[in-house]
């Protein structure tokens, strides 16, 4: 048993490899996803007529509150995980990652957290109704029982990331091939170090602030009770000291999956590297510094609301370098146009869409007209489907073949594209309208002028929801088979992982590969 | 026993991620405090006040307001007892709130302040208010909760009007085990220490 899985289902209890351990992150998050949408479905269900159709209000509000946490923390984090299981080893000549057994516990914890979550559905008084954010009071003294399973799912939670990320760091400082220095990492390895370091800092403040509220609710402190003497206003600054740093773990990795992909089927190298590392720097450091801009409403005096409006603004500065790098690199290019680079070129185009929304809500006066309504939630959508889930999608086309050793079904992906491409704007596109004419978000009925944009709405969701079966069936498809694909499956496509055989073996660069 | 290099890292970065969880737990909520009294966030009015002998600005008068809410399900009566105060900047005022406990049972409630505009929360000083403690009323009772209070002279000059604010919490079920156990100490201190220790004489000022 030397060299190889072992058989049945002890294979995947017991792994250690990160290949094995990257496919289960997939495959959990794919899982995750899939209920994650279900419950958005119940929710665009019933917005689909104003008044109150399917659900109760109490039931609607379990749907948003478990649809963000399980799609934020159960699906974009998770499939970002397996995805850097997987390539990171493989691109910086590593044979696995630096701390395999973590690797595995970090992933096997995951289940039970999200089963604990999930079981809330089913307890007397409903699950967390609070909204992702779960905002104190709300989620302390108006809270159902089962905030307590809540707060323990969210701890696991956040071990399983810490431990993840803590690996990542330790493969990407210790296990690169001789010659791999920093500044030849791809970019997918770059932005996942520092998407790493961004975990390790906000997940305990995260774990943090939930064990505040457990103490607040079983222990009788008052960190967020005004009447005992504290301050509800300090969750918030807290949650987000965490939330904002959160969002940007949720999109640097994105930016280094779509800057592997759109080199190689533009057929040129991407443009101004070490700008793009340096640019996800500058990002990351200033995600530190503009939480507050989630909370320009509370109350803040007139030099905070510049500061972090201005700090907000600033951050369009290196992720404009980005956008313009990639154009840059499609500039002149040979492009051609595969499954995974339109999903890449729509997440340029999308991505910057919901940049520019979220340009106008860091705009500190006018924020107080789009606060919680509709267009925060087209805002926070644009940026994370097209974002997070158009990226992801893309780098499991661009490299399923790699790990399966066949190609996926090219016209499959197309439709599986144009599907969720169209459903993704129906959906979303017209909330800006409604959230600018005055809807507000997470509310189960509304009023009768909002109908017409909430039905289109409602229409894409399910369309897009469609196009996800789609994209299950072709990657189940090709796990079984297919036409083979070769070694390089791409034309041209840079970087060590193409080096191996499709599909990779089990243990790859057992001895460390010659770095040009 | 040879740590390898990649334990090392580990080891360092759980270390990091521990100090953050510290940070979290012990640093923000005291950072955000101090933070608030310094900025007077959130309206938070501070705590009591030893009055320094200062001249009364007589020629200026700055229009108090005082309003009394109760939060959610707290059944007292409670209102101030005047609902606007004409005062020099400087001068010691006195007024009272007017409390009352309809209920059959003895309860226990928290008023807790709050001051518009905020960036006046600095200059509005109290040497005596009913919500530096807890007050308990008796079923049935009524009470006269006293506040004396000072328009610091540095008053900025834009500002005319201050709106002070009183929430009154019912804290009775928070109040009840610590009846049974008083010195027991308790996780997370943070709670109220200093609004149940505070001493309840009046001080007399200057």
């Amino acid at each position: 048993m030397a060299h190889g899985p072992q058989p049945g289902f002890k294979r995947w209890l017991y792994t250690t490899n990160h290949k094995d351990i990257g496919s289960m992150y997939l495959w959990f998050s794919f899982a995750m996803f899939l209920l994650g949408g279900c419950m958005a479905l119940v929710i665009r269900a019933e917005l689909f007529e104003p008044g109150l159709q399917i659900v109760q209000p109490e039931f609607f509000n379990q749907m948003t509150t478990m649809h963000g946490l399980i799609m934020v923390f159960g699906a974009v984090m998770p499939a970002f995980v397996g995805l850097a299981n997987w390539m990171i080893p493989m691109m910086i000549g590593a044979p696995d990652m630096a701390l395999p057994r973590m690797n595995n516990w970090s992933f096997w914890i995951l289940p039970f957290a999200f089963a604990m979550l999930a079981s809330t559905l089913f307890m007397e008084g409903g699950a967390p109704n609070f909204g992702w954010t779960f905002y104190a009071p709300l989620s302390t003294e108006y809270a159902p029982p089962s905030v307590t399973f809540f707060i323990f799912s969210i701890h696991i939670m956040g071990a399983s990331s810490i431990m993840g990320a803590i690996n990542i760091i330790a493969t990407i400082l210790n296990m690169r091939a001789p010659g791999m220095t920093l500044m030849k990492m791809p970019l997918f390895v770059w932005t996942w170090l520092i998407t790493a370091y961004l975990l390790i800092a906000v997940m305990p403040v995260l774990a943090g602030v939930v064990t505040m509220m457990l103490m607040d609710i079983h222990f009788g402190t008052s960190f967020f009770s005004a009447a005992g003497g504290g301050d509800p206003v300090l969750f918030q600054h807290v949650f987000w000291f965490f939330g904002h740093p959160e969002v940007y773990i949720m999109i640097l990795p994105a930016f280094g999956i779509v800057s592997a992909i759109i080199p190689t089927f533009a057929r040129k190298p991407l443009f101004g590297y070490s700008s793009m590392v340096y640019a996800t720097a500058s990002i990351a450091f200033l995600s530190f510094i503009v939480w507050a801009h989630h909370m320009f409403t509370v109350g803040m005096p007139i030099a905070g609301e510049l500061f972090f409006m201005y700090a907000t603004m600033l951050i369009a500065v290196p992720t404009g370098v980005k956008v313009f790098n990639w154009i840059s690199t499609m500039f002149r290019g040979s492009m051609t146009f595969e499954t995974p680079m339109l999903f890449s070129v729509a997440f340029v185009i999308l991505f910057t869409l919901g940049g520019f929304s979220g340009l106008m809500l860091a705009i500190a006066p006018a924020d107080f007209q789009y606060h919680d309504t509709y267009f925060v939630v087209a805002h926070f959508h644009y940026v994370l489907v097209p974002g997070a889930i158009f990226s992801i999608t893309a780098g499991v086309y661009y490299w399923l073949p790699k790990w399966t050793g066949n190609m996926y079904n090219e016209t499959m992906g197309k439709v599986h594209f144009w599907l969720a491409f169209i459903g993704l704007n129906v959906t979303f596109f017209p909330m800006h309208f409604v959230g600018l004419a005055g809807m507000p978000r997470r509310i189960p009925d509304y009023a009768l002028q909002f109908a017409d944009f909430n039905q289109i709405a409602s229409m894409g969701a399910f369309l897009f929801g469609a196009a996800q079966i789609v994209f299950l069936f072709n990657v189940v498809r090709t796990v079984r088979g297919g036409r083979k694909a070769s070694d390089e499956v791409w034309d041209n496509p840079q970087g060590l992982e193409w080096t191996v055989p499709s599909p990779a073996p089990y243990h790859t660069f057992s001895t460390p590969p010659a770095v040009r | 026993m040879q740590l390898t290099e990649n334990s090392r890292v580990a080891l360092k970065l759980v270390g990091l991620a521990a100090g953050m969880l510290c940070f979290a737990l012990f640093v923000m909520p005291p950072l955000y405090d101090a933070f608030c009294e310094i900025t007077g966030l959130n309206g938070k009015t501070g705590e009591k006040y030893e009055a320094v002998p200062a001249a009364v600005d007589t020629g200026r008068l700055v229009k108090v307001q005082f309003v009394a809410s109760n939060n959610e399900n707290m059944p007292w009566g409670f209102k101030p007892s005047v609902t606007t105060m004409k005062v020099h900047p400087g001068e010691a005022m006195d007024t009272v709130f007017l409390a009352h406990n309809p209920t059959r049972r003895d309860m226990v409630g928290q008023a807790i302040p709050s001051l518009v505009p905020f960036e006046t929360a600095q200059y509005f000083h109290k040497t005596e208010c009913f919500c530096f403690n807890q007050q308990t009323l008796k079923a049935g009772e009524s009470a006269e909760l006293p506040l004396r209070f000072i328009v610091d002279p540095d008053l900025p000059r834009g500002v005319n009007t201050i709106t002070l604010s009183y929430t009154l919490f019912d804290v009775t079920e928070r109040v009840k085990p610590e009846s049974t156990s008083a010195s027991a100490p308790r996780a997370g201190a943070r709670i109220a220490d200093n609004l149940n220790n505070k001493n309840t004489d009046s001080e007399r000022e200057g």
